[in-house]
C-alpha cells in the first residue's frame, strides 16, 4: 500500500489502493482547485483559496459515488471541476480512458455528452424565459445530435420517462412546482446518455415526499442506463440510501473514503464521527438519548488552512484524547489518506472505529467507547431533550 | 391503547392560560386566479417553555401561519380571520402600532433565507444592532457591544471585526446565524423560527438547535419551530402540528407523532424519508402525486388525492365529506374519516413495520 507521505508527496502516489481503481470510468488524482484572490496595486495574486486540495478518488461505470461533507468544504466545487466547469489547478482527471484535465472549451464540448449534470437549484438552473421542450432539447441542437422522430418526440419521451406530462411540451418553467422543476433537469441531463452525472445536491431543496420520488427516479434512470453518479450532498441519511462508496470531504480534502456500509457502520474519522452524530434522527427516544459530539469552533479559513492536519484544530480526538507527544505528529505532519483496513481509506494518524455514532437499529447507541470522550462545546452535562419525557 | 375514542371537536374555546392561542386561524389571499386558502382553520395552544413543531411541506401554510402570528398580513390583502390570543390581547384585531412594539421585542422570527431578509446595502451588524435599538433607548456603542456580544453568542468568529461585514461577506451557515443573533438581541418571549436550520450543516445545526434550547430554557420563552425535518422536531419538539394543504391534520405530542400516527400523511412523511437509524431501505417510499393547489383544494379530505388507504372508508366519504379534527386520544387530534380502531390497527400491521 501506497500512502501519501507528506515529506515526499508524489501526485502520483496519492492513493494506489483497492478502493481507488485504474480502470475506472473516471479517476481523479490529486485534484487540486485554487481560486487566487488578487490584491494590491496590481491586481497580482496575493494568495489561494484552496477549495480542492488534492482529492482522488474513482468512480466505475454504473456506481454511484457521494461526495459528503458541509459547505466550503469544496464538494460542490470537486463536482464541477471534475466536469471540468471549472478549470483544474492541478492533478489529473482521467475519464473513460482520456485524461481530460487540460481539455479546452472546445475539446470539453464533444464530452459533454457523457458527463452532465443536476444542480441543486431547481429555480435557478432552468432559463425562465426558454419552454420545457427548448430546455430539454437543448442538448440535441449543441450537440447537433440527430434524433429518429425529431427533437419534439425525443423530449417527450424523456419527459414522460422522468414522471412528466408530455403535453406540458410548451410550458415554461415558472408553471411547475420545484420537484418537477427538478425532473426537467434530469431530463436535461440524461437527454444524451451520458456515462456520468455528477448530481450537485439534487434532493437538497424539495420536500420530503418529493425527495423520495426524485431519489427512485435516479436510481432507476442509473439502473436502465448503466449512469455512474457522482452524488454531491450534505445529507447524509440520502446519501447512505444512494451511494455505493462514499467521500466524507472537510476543508477540501477527502477524510474517509470507503464503501458505504463500512462508512455507516464503522467510521473510522473524528470528522465523520461527528457528522453522523450530528444527524437528528426522527425518533424522540433515541434522539433524547444520543449523545452528539459538538465540533468546536469554525471552519479554519481554506486561504490558510491548519498545518498538519487540516482538522486538528476542531478535532475532538485531538482535544480530549490523545498525548501531547501524539499530538505533535497531528500538527507536524499531514496525514495521508491511508489504508486503515482493506479498502477503508481514511485521512488520519489514529483512526479508531466508533460504531455508537452509526446509529444503526442493533448497535446500542448508549454504549460509548472508552477511547473517545464525547465534548460539548459549553462543557455543560449534556441533558436529554424536554422531548422525550414530557408527555401531556 | 384505550378504545373508545373521544369525539369532541377540537376547536373549543381558548385555553385562558395559555401564552399564545390560536383560534380557527384562516389566511385567504384573494388573486387573480381565485381564492388561495392558505391557513383554513387553524387551531393550536402554546405554553411558555414549550417548544411547538409546525411539520409540513411547502405551500402547507406553515409560514404563512407564522406570519399571520406576527401580524405581517396586515394592510396586505390578505383576508386574515380567527383569533391570535398573546398575553391575553388578540394579535389578530391589534392594531399596527401595538404590533410594531411586540415584533422583535417580544415575538421575535427567524426567516428561512437568511440572504433574501437581510439587507445587502448595510453591514450585518448595524442590522443586528438595529434591532435592539429600535426597541431599546441606548447609544450606538451600546447597541454595537450588544450585537457583538449577540453574535458571538451565535459562534460568529472574530465578532466584532465581521460586524462590519455586508450579508454577502457571510456564508450561508453565518447569515443564519446572524439572523439568529438578531431575533435574540431583545430577549424574545416568543420566537418563531421558519426552517431556521434548512440551510445549515448538520454540525452548524446540531449546534444551533442547541443554541435554541439553551436559550428557551434560560428564557424560559415559547419556541414555534417550522420545518420539514422530522428529525429536527424529534430532538427538538414538545407538541407537533402537521399541516397539510392549509390545514392541521394531525397534532399531538411528539411522541403521538412518531410513534402512534394515525394520519395517512403522517405515516406517509415518516416512510418517505431515508433514516441512518434503520436498516437500508432497497427503495424509498414516497407519497404519490404532489402537494394540492391551494386554490382547488380537492373537496373531501384535502389529502384524498394521495391517500393511499381510501378503502379503509365506506362509500367515498373521503372524497365528498370534509373530515373533523377529531380528539383519539387526550391530546391527540386527526383529521382523517378512517374509524380510530383500524387507523391503528393499520399503522400496527402495515405502516410501522416498514418505518
Amino acid at each position: 500500500m501506497t500512502g501519501v507521505d507528506v515529506e515526499n508527496s508524489e501526485p502520483s502516489a496519492a492513493a494506489d489502493t483497492a478502493a481507488i481503481e485504474d480502470d475506472s470510468l473516471l479517476v481523479v488524482r490529486d485534484l487540486k482547485k485554487h481560486f487566487p484572490i488578487k490584491g494590491g496595486l496590481f491586481g497580482r495574486q496575493v494568495g489561494a483559496v484552496r477549495a480542492v486540495d488534492g482529492v482522488s478518488f474513482s468512480v466505475g461505470a454504473g456506481e454511484t459515488l457521494g461526495l459528503v461533507g458541509e459547505s466550503g468544504c469544496g464538494k460542490s466545487t470537486a463536482g464541477r471541476t471534475v466536469t471540468m466547469l471549472l478549470e483544474p489547478t492541478a492533478g489529473s482527471i482521467r475519464f473513460d480512458g482520456r485524461e481530460i484535465a487540460g481539455y479546452s472549451r472546445n475539446q470539453m464540448r464533444g464530452l459533454r455528452r457523457d458527463v452532465q449534470m443536476i444542480f441543486q437549484d431547481p429555480y435557478s438552473s432552468l432559463n425562465p424565459r426558454h419552454t420545457i421542450g427548448t430546455i430539454v432539447g437543448a442538448p440535441f441542437r449543441i450537440q447537433k445530435v440527430k434524433t429518429e422522430k425529431g427533437i419534439k418526440a425525443e423530449v417527450q419521451g424523456l419527459l414522460e420517462r422522468v414522471g412528466l406530462n408530455p403535453e406540458h411540451y410548451n410550458r415554461y418553467p415558472h408553471e411547475f412546482s420545484g420537484g418537477q422543476r427538478q425532473r426537467i433537469g434530469i431530463a436535461r441531463a440524461i437527454a444524451l446518455q451520458p456515462k456520468l452525472i455528477v448530481c450537485d445536491e439534487p434532493v437538497s431543496a424539495l420536500d420530503v415526499s418529493i425527495q423520495a420520488q426524485v431519489v427512485n427516479l435516479l436510481e432507476d434512470l442509473q439502473n436502465e442506463f448503466d449512469l455512474a453518479y457522482i452524488f454531491v450532498a450534505h445529507d447524509l441519511s440520502v446519501v447512505r440510501h444512494i451511494s455505493d462508496r462514499v467521500a466524507v470531504m472537510y476543508l477540501g480534502k477527502i477524510m474517509e473514503l470507503t464503501t458505504r456500509d463500512t462508512l455507516y457502520s464503522a467510521p473510522m474519522h473524528p470528522y465523520t464521527h461527528a457528522l453522523m452524530s450530528a444527524v437528528p434522527v426522527p425518533d424522540p427516544e433515541k434522539e433524547g438519548r444520543r449523545e452528539r459530539i459538538l465540533l468546536v469552533g469554525d471552519l479554519p479559513s481554506p486561504i490558510n488552512p491548519p498545518a498538519g492536519c487540516v482538522f486538528h484544530t476542531r478535532c475532538p480526538l485531538y482535544r480530549e484524547v490523545l498525548t501531547d507527544s501524539q499530538k505533535e505528529k497531528c500538527v507536524a505532519i499531514e496525514p495521508g489518506l491511508d489504508e486503515a483496513a482493506p479498502g477503508h481509506l481514511v485521512y488520519c494518524h489514529y483512526p479508531t472505529v466508533r460504531a455508537d455514532v452509526a446509529q444503526a437499529e442493533d448497535i446500542g447507541v448508549t454504549t460509548a467507547i472508552e477511547a473517545v470522550t464525547v465534548v460539548d462545546e459549553t462543557g455543560d452535562p449534556k441533558e436529554s431533550p424536554a422531548s422525550a419525557d414530557q408527555e401531556k | 391503547m384505550t378504545a373508545e375514542p373521544i369525539e369532541v371537536t377540537v376547536e373549543e374555546d381558548r385555553r385562558s392560560d395559555a401564552f399564545l392561542s390560536v383560534r380557527d386561524l384562516r389566511v385567504h389571499f384573494p388573486t387573480g386566479d381565485g381564492l388561495v386558502k392558505a391557513v383554513d382553520g387553524l387551531t393550536f395552544d402554546l405554553d411558555r417553555g414549550e417548544v411547538l413543531g409546525i411539520v409540513g411541506e411547502s405551500g402547507s401554510g406553515k409560514s404563512v401561519t407564522s406570519q399571520a402570528i406576527l401580524g405581517l398580513h396586515k394592510g396586505s390583502q390578505a383576508k386574515v380571520t380567527g383569533e391570535i390570543w398573546y398575553n391575553g390581547q388578540d394579535l389578530n384585531s391589534a392594531d399596527e402600532k401595538d404590533m410594531r412594539s411586540l415584533r422583535g421585542a417580544e415575538i421575535a422570527m427567524i426567516f428561512q433565507d437568511p440572504l433574501s431578509s437581510l439587507h445587502p446595502f448595510y453591514t450585518v451588524g448595524s442590522q443586528v444592532s438595529e434591532a435592539y435599538r429600535v426597541h431599546n433607548d441606548v447609544s450606538r456603542a451600546a447597541a454595537r457591544k450588544r450585537a457583538v456580544e449577540m453574535l458571538k453568542l451565535v459562534g460568529i468568529p472574530n465578532a466584532d471585526r465581521r460586524y462590519d461585514d455586508y450579508p454577502h461577506q457571510f456564508s450561508g451557515g453565518m447569515r443564519q446565524r446572524a439572523m439568529i443573533a438578531m431575533a435574540l438581541i431583545c430577549d424574545p418571549a416568543l420566537l418563531i423560527a421558519d426552517e431556521p436550520t434548512t440551510a445549515l450543516d448538520v454540525t452548524v445545526q446540531a449546534q444551533i438547535l442547541e443554541l435554541l434550547k439553551n436559550m428557551q430554557r434560560e428564557f424560559d420563552s415559547a419556541i414555534i419551530l417550522i420545518t420539514h425535518d422530522l428529525g429536527v422536531v424529534a430532538e427538538t419538539c414538545d407538541q407537533v402540528v402537521v399541516m397539510y394543504g392549509g390545514q392541521c391534520v394531525e397534532k399531538g405530542a411528539v411522541n403521538d407523532i412518531f410513534y402512534r400516527p394515525e394520519m395517512p400523511y403522517a405515516w406517509g412523511l415518516l416512510g418517505s424519508m431515508p433514516r441512518m437509524d434503520r436498516d437500508r431501505q432497497t427503495r424509498l417510499k414516497p407519497i404519490k402525486g404532489s402537494p394540492p393547489s391551494l386554490i382547488n383544494v380537492p373537496t373531501g379530505c384535502v389529502f384524498n388525492p394521495r391517500c393511499a388507504y381510501q378503502h379503509h372508508v365506506e362509500g367515498d366519504r373521503c372524497v365528498t365529506e370534509h373530515p373533523d379534527l377529531l380528539e383519539t386520544a387526550p391530546g391527540h387530534a386527526v383529521r382523517c374519516h378512517i374509524e380510530p380502531e383500524k387507523r391503528r390497527e393499520i399503522f400496527e400491521h402495515e405502516v410501522k413495520v416498514d418505518l
